[in-house]
């Protein structure tokens, strides 16, 4: 498949180029395709080349100590990922991985410095882009730090299993308990796997099932 | 019946993203329009949720208090 210029005007990082700018960057992008759960790159390697999702969703994702995943964002087609390394020249932050089969069009390092050096417009795309990132991030670390989401996740389950009976209680999605909340919904998804893992609910496909209170409660602390 | 993710007919763009990353072959594309079949290889991962732009894939949960 040969590269798409229709795609590559969908991309933020070449909002506003014209065709014959487009035609000069197209000759720079390559194609890969991965399937599913493939890794496209690792923590730690160094950056080499700029990818964009074409089609499929990535996730970008740290493992901890304990080898759990923290997803830190996901990459829907038009986004962009491996900036970071590629514009600073330190190693990958995240490693990325498909989650179902992918195509991303990719631009090596060197090359990535020949198009900002070439097209203005496309680091001034490229400022845009990544400020919205560090608003992304900011709200979660602002999550992370300041707030306990943890504990906030254990006091709307209580509060709501606890009020009313079952048939006026609509059931609740992780996106709807992340918006009553204030948080992402990564980290309710996260904050669900924690309480499980500590024996205070267990998921029963789409059945969350409160099974010790009181563990609950210490766990929503002060917040009750 | 196995509880399934619910679709909003009236958000679904169609991208299909939620078909890519569903490992159980429960979704498709009907004139344009995310589709759920039910199936038992459902496992409820909630990540057509996930990944979906629009919101139109709902995973719920009911919330109960263990009996006894
Ligand atoms: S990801 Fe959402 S918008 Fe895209 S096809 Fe699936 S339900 Fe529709
Ligand atoms: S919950 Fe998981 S397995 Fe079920 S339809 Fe969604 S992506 Fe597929």
């Amino acid at each position: 498949m040969s590269v798409d210029i229709e795609f590559l005007k969908t991309i933020p990082y070449f909002q506003g180029l014209g065709l014959a700018e487009l035609e000069a960057i197209k000759r720079f992008v390559f194609e890969k395709s991965f399937d599913a759960n493939e890794f496209i790159v690792e923590e730690g390697d160094p950056g080499e080349a700029l990818y964009f999702v074409v089609s499929g969703v990535v996730k970008a994702f740290k493992t901890s100590a304990e080898g759990k995943e923290q997803i830190l964002r996901l990459i829907r087609p038009g986004e962009s990922f491996n900036d970071v390394p590629v514009f600073d020249g330190e190693p990958n932050v995240a490693s990325a991985a498909a989650m179902g089969p992918v195509v991303l069009y990719g631009i090596r390092k060197s090359d990535v410095g020949i198009i900002l050096r070439d097209h203005p417009q496309v680091a001034a795309n490229v400022v845009k882009v990544l400020a919205g990132r560090v608003r992304h991030f900011t709200s979660l670390v602002e999550d992370l730090s300041f707030r306990n989401v943890l504990g906030r996740v254990a006091k709307l389950l209580l509060e709501y299993a606890e009020n009313g009976t079952g048939l006026e209680r609509p059931h609740l999605t992780q996106q709807d308990m992340a918006a009553m909340i204030g948080t992402a919904r990564e980290m309710v998804g996260r904050s669900l796997k924690a309480l499980e893992e500590k024996g205070a609910i267990r998921i029963d496909r789409h059945r969350i099932v409160l099974t010790d209170k009181k563990a609950l409660r210490e766990t929503a602390g002060e917040l009750l | 019946m196995a509880q399934m993710p619910e679709i909003i007919r009236e958000l679904c763009n169609g991208c299909g993203l939620c078909i890519t990353v569903c490992s159980c072959k429960g979704l498709v594309l009907i004139d344009n329009v995310a589709v759920v079949i039910e199936t038992v290889e459902c496992d409820y991962c909630t990540e057509c949720e996930a990944v979906c732009p629009t919101g139109a894939i709902r995973c719920p949960y009911e919330i109960v208090v263990e009996e006894g």
